[in-house]
Formats: structure tokens, sequence, C-alpha cells
């Protein structure tokens, strides 16, 4: 399918340098005001950010943290009450509306609940920004038929929503998202109403959509596993405040903010395996054992390290769960041990970890004594070439 | 039956269907208009304007709880300016206009007050300005509502033009008080029944079936 050459490169525009910021928050809060009975709500504080041309900027954060007002600032749905909003060096917020409009024409946007007209058929949905815009009929249709392609619904061209599925309607979504050739694409929890497969094959179409057009993607959502499968930047809100940004990768693999890992213990790779979470205690008990987290990134993931330290300090290391997985397109492996909790042997093995690279996370302590014949010894989820 | 009274309940039935139609043109024309700017206009809405809005409420209101013998009889001086005269059949559709008009308007408001907030961001979202917000989605999502409260004004206003038969306004309903009631011919009453409920129950499977044709929110194979 080559219907994506049908989006040459705007030869208008000057080029243009890759880290050059297409929408930046500077410093913005937005407080609602008061009203009626009830009280005023900051639902944004002290927002620096910045999104790359070409980019995908992922921003994830809990239900009410403030992810939808800070994404309706970029297209001035929602004004701040303090700081600026610049799109392409533009302060959204000091256009006169006739402005705005015409600024929004370049932005795209994609909604949770799709937004789709009912009245409509996929064509006529895809085709309502550029009737907006004031397109004539035959360049509305040569707009509208590759795009209908592009999202691989040419099939269901003369359909009405109702008589899609979830994934189909979205795809719909993101087709009149891109109709007027927005140089930024929008989106609020596009793939939170639809099942984890669907949401693999419209976060695929997004991705390629990135690479193939060099769209600039702005994705909020309150799952990780989105964030993991699209973004290569990252930034976590809380309570209206960035509390996090980076790269994805790190903040997988090194997460700093409680609320950071919050998001992360839901991930399959950080959880701890039942019965270790089970019997897992705070402090040491008799015949208790020190679990350990190592957390093996990028190129320490295929370290032998295990056999080296049952080597060099002569103990046993019991494997209670871990995997290997890619994060960003880096490998990133965790495994969950224990180790005898003896005098200062925890804190030699931490730095013998540590001097290699890799990360270390005391968990707490369990006693494994009683049930170490029924406990499994590894729950073997990835490969785990390095411990052989 | 004699062939003049069946041409009488013929030619009642056109004036009734005249007055209706044009009543039902009339508040459509005025009605329609308000009811989109009713359900947009309070205070932080596409076309914010709280305080028209609270006065135009306050008036449709007052227009809608006033019975409609009152209403015909109250505004006879306003009738008479309009059509001239304020006995007929053409005055009164004065009347009926007036009554249909905010019984309309309220009709429209429900219908779009019912389209998802949502699509009006969609089309904020794509830069339409209210105009184009309220001529491409909020009126086409809401059209099937709205067929449906049309069908229904048309069919209260039937009923209500057999009130106007009290000021010469003719049509089906004077034709049964004259001659079924005040000279007692059941026939005729019967007949004017049977006509009306033939009227009526058309009129609503037509308007029943044009809604659900335009309401592709539901799957029909
Ligand atoms: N128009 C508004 N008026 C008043 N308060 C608002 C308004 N819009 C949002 N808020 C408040 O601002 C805060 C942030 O809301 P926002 O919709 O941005 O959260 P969110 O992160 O998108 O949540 P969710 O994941 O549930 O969509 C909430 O406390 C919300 O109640
Ligand atoms: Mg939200």
């Amino acid at each position: 399918m080559n219907a994506l050459s049908f989006h040459p490169p705007d030869a208008a525009q000057p080029p243009q340098a890759a880290d050059e910021a297409v929408v930046r928050f500077e410093g913005v809060a937005k407080t609602f005001a008061a009203r009626g009975r009830q009280t005023a709500v900051a639902a944004l504080e002290d927002i620096d950010l910045t999104v790359r041309r070409g980019a995908i900027l992922g921003v994830i954060g809990r239900s009410g943290a403030g992810k939808s007002t800070l994404i309706r600032l970029v297209n001035g749905l929602e004004k701040p009450t303090a700081g600026r909003v610049l799109v392409d060096g533009t302060d959204v917020a000091r256009l006169p509306e006739k402005d705005l409009r015409q600024l929004r024409r370049s932005i795209g946007m994609i909604f949770q609940h799709f937004n789709l007209l009912s009245s409509r058929t996929v064509y006529d949905n895809i085709a309502l920004p550029l009737e907006i815009a004031g397109a004539s009929r035959e360049d509305i249709r040569q707009r509208v038929d590759p795009l209908i392609e592009l999202v691989g619904l040419a099939d269901k061209r003369s359909r009405y929503p109702a008589e899609l599925s979830g994934g189909q309607k979205q795809r719909v979504g993101i087709a009149r998202a891109l109709a007027t050739r927005p140089k930024v694409l929008l989106s609020d929890e596009a793939t939170s109403a639809l099942d984890p497969e669907t949401t693999r094959s419209i976060l695929d179409l997004l991705a390629t959509i990135n690479a193939e057009l060099k769209l600039t993607i702005l994705l909020i959502t309150h799952e990780m596993a989105v964030i993991r499968g699209i973004a290569r930047d990252v930034a976590v809100i809380d309570n209206g405040r960035i509390v996090e940004k980076g790269d994805v990768f790190d903040l997988f693999t090194r997460p700093r903010h409680p609320t950071t890992r919050t998001f992360l213990a839901a991930e399959s790779g950080r959880a701890l395996p039942a019965y270790v979470a089970e019997r897992l205690t705070e402090r040491a008990g008799p015949g208790s054992q020190a679990v350990l987290r190592i957390i093996f990134r990028g190129s320490h993931a295929t370290d032998p390290v295990l056999s080296q330290i049952t080597r060099t300090f002569a103990i046993d290391v019991n494997i209670l769960g871990g995997t290997v997985d890619a994060i960003a397109g880096r490998p990133f492996g965790t495994l969950i041990v224990a180790v005898p909790d003896e005098a200062d042997l925890l804190k030699r093995v931490t730095a013998f970890l540590t001097a290699r690279g890799l990360d270390v996370e005391a968990l707490g302590f369990i006693a494994l004594e009683a049930d170490r014949a029924s406990a499994p010894a590894a729950q073997n989820e990835g490969g785990h070439s390095h411990v052989a | 039956m004699s062939p003049e009274i069946i041409r009488l309940i013929a030619s009642s039935t056109l004036d009734t269907l005249y007055m209706v139609a044009a009543a039902t043109a009339i508040g459509t024309l005025i009605g329609l208009p308000l009811g989109v700017f009713l359900a947009t206009s309070k205070r932080g809405e596409l076309l914010s304007a709280p305080l028209a809005n609270s006065i135009l409420g306050v008036i449709v209101n007052a227009t809608r709880s006033t019975p409609f013998i009152i209403l015909t009889v109250s505004i006879i001086p306003f009738t008479r300016l309009v059509a001239g005269t304020s006995i007929g059949t053409t005055a009164a559709i004065v009347p009926l206009a007036v009554a249909a008009t905010p019984f309309i308007a309220r009709l429209v408001e429900g219908s779009i007050r019912e389209v998802d907030q949502g699509l009006i961001e969609a089309a904020r979202a794509m830069g339409a300005s209210p105009l184009q917000i309220l001529a491409k989605v909020l009126v086409p999502e809401a059209l099937p509502g709205i067929v449906l409260g049309l069908t229904l004004a048309i069919v209260s206003l039937i009923g209500f033009s057999a009130i106007v038969g009290v000021v010469g306004g003719g049509g089906l309903g004077d034709l049964g008080i004259r001659y079924g009631y005040q000279r007692f011919m059941p026939d005729v009453m019967a007949a004017v029944v049977l006509v009306l409920i033939l009227l009526v129950q058309g009129i609503q499977s037509l308007g029943d079936a044009l809604s659900r044709k335009l309401n592709k929110r539901v799957r029909h194979g």
C-alpha cells in the first residue's frame, strides 16, 4: 500500500531542525474559576513541556490529573490562566478567534469516544474538516479517498459509524484528523475504549503515520502499555504537575517518582510473582533471605552476573522471578532473587552489581526454608541466558 | 349521508389541512431557529447570550402555558392586524402559528441538547465557526429528533384546529360541532372523528418512518 505517498513534504516550508519545538508549554497553569457551589480547581500548575517536531510524546496520568486540560490548551479549547502555550512559536491564547480557527486546522485531534457524526458516512465524516475549511468537492474527494485507503477502510466507505467496530471508528477518527494535513496530532485517550489487540493496531497505525508522514504526536493516556508501545518521550503528570519526564526507556527502567512506580507496578515485568508478594516482609525474620530486584538495562541485559555472584561470594542465589523485555526498542530485564541475609553480604552483593552497571533494589525479606521445595525455583517468563 | 355532507366533510378536511400546514410552516420557520438558539445560548454555550436566552425562555413558557382558546381570543387584535380579519380559515392560521412556534422551539431545543457534546468539541477542534457547528453538526445530528418533534406538533395542531371553529375558523372541528353536535347528526360526528383519526394516524406513521430513515445511530439491515 503506497497510500502514504499522497502527503508530499510541504515545499513552502523551510527545512526545519529536527529538535525544533512544535508545541511548547512555558510555565503554564490552568485554574477553573469557582462557580456557584463549586470551589476553584487548579487543574494544571507549572507546566514546562516541549513536543519536538516529528516526535511522539506520551503524557501519562491518573484520572483527573489534568491530562485532557493539558491537551486542550494546545488547540485553544482551554486558555491558560498563567504562562504560554506556543504552537510553532505562536501563542495560542493570544490569537483572535478567526486566526485560532485557522490554527486549529493545522492541529488534528482524536478522542476516546471517537466523536464521529452518526448522520454521516465514513467518507463524509472524513470530509467534514475539509468542508469546514471550504475545500471544493473535487479537492475533498482527492483528499478523502487516499485517507480511507491509508486507514484500511476502503470497504467501509459508505458505512455509517453505527455499523463499525470501535477500532474502525477510531480509524475514521484518525483519517478525519489527518484530512487538513496537520502538523501535530493530539490524541486524548484514543485507545482507552478499545481492547488490547485493537489498541495495538491503532498504535501501530499512529506509529506508521508518525514515521511516514513525519507527523508530530502528543498523546495522553492512563495506560503504561500505550506509552511503551509507541512513545519515545514521556511525561508523568500527577495532580496537575509534571512529576517526571524524559526518555521512555529511562523512565521504565529507572522510575524516580512514586506515581511512575505505581503505573509501572501494573506492568507485567515489574510485578512481583504472587507467591513472593504474599510472603514478602519488611523486616528480616528467623531464617529469612533478602529479596533483591536486579534490573538489567540495554547492553547489560545479557550479562551472566548471577553465576559471577555465586562464584565470587560462594553463596546460593534463589531466583524468584523475572522477565526480559524490550522497551522503546531496547532490551530490559528484571530478575527477582533471594540471597542469604548475612552481615554485610547484602551490601557487598549490591556494590558488586552496581559496579557492573545494574540497578539493584532491596524489596524486603522472605522466609523460604519452609516451602523451598514447593515454591517454583524460577518463573521463567522470558529467557535468562545470563543465569546459566 | 348526502353527497352534500360528503362534500362538506371533504372541504372541511382540506380546510384543516390548510390551516395545520400553514401554521406548521410558519411555526417551523420561526420555531426552528428559535429552538436552535435556545439550545446553544446559555452561559458558556456556543452562542453564549444568557440574557437573551432567559428572556426568550420566559416568553416561550408564557405562550405555552396559556390555554389555546384563551390565546386565540386574546390575540384577536393581532390576528386582525396580520390577516386583515379575525374570522375565517386564513385568520385562524395566526393563533395556530403563534401556539405552534414556542412548542416547536422547545421540541427543537430538546433534540439539539440531545446531541453529544463531544461532537461540538470535535468540530471546534477542526476550526469550525459557531454557525458551521450549527449547520453541519447540531442540526443534522438532531434531525431525526426534530422530525419526531414536528410530527408531534402537527398532531397537536390538528387538535387545536378544532378549537378555532369557535372564532369561525372552519375545518373538521367546526363541522363536527355545528353539524354533529348542534344539529345532532351523529353520522357526521362519527365521520369527522374517523377522518381525524385517519389523519393523525397517517401523519404519525409518516413522521415515524421519516425519522427512522434519517436516524443512522442504530443499525438497520
Ligand atoms: N470545565 C471545567 N470546569 C471545572 N473544572 C474542570 C473543568 N474541566 C476539568 N476540570 C477539572 O480539572 C481537573 C483535571 O481534569 P482533566 O479532565 O484534565 O483530567 P484528566 O486527566 O483528563 O482525567 P481523565 O483521565 O478522567 O479524563 C479535574 O479535577 C476536573 O474536575
Ligand atoms: Mg481526560
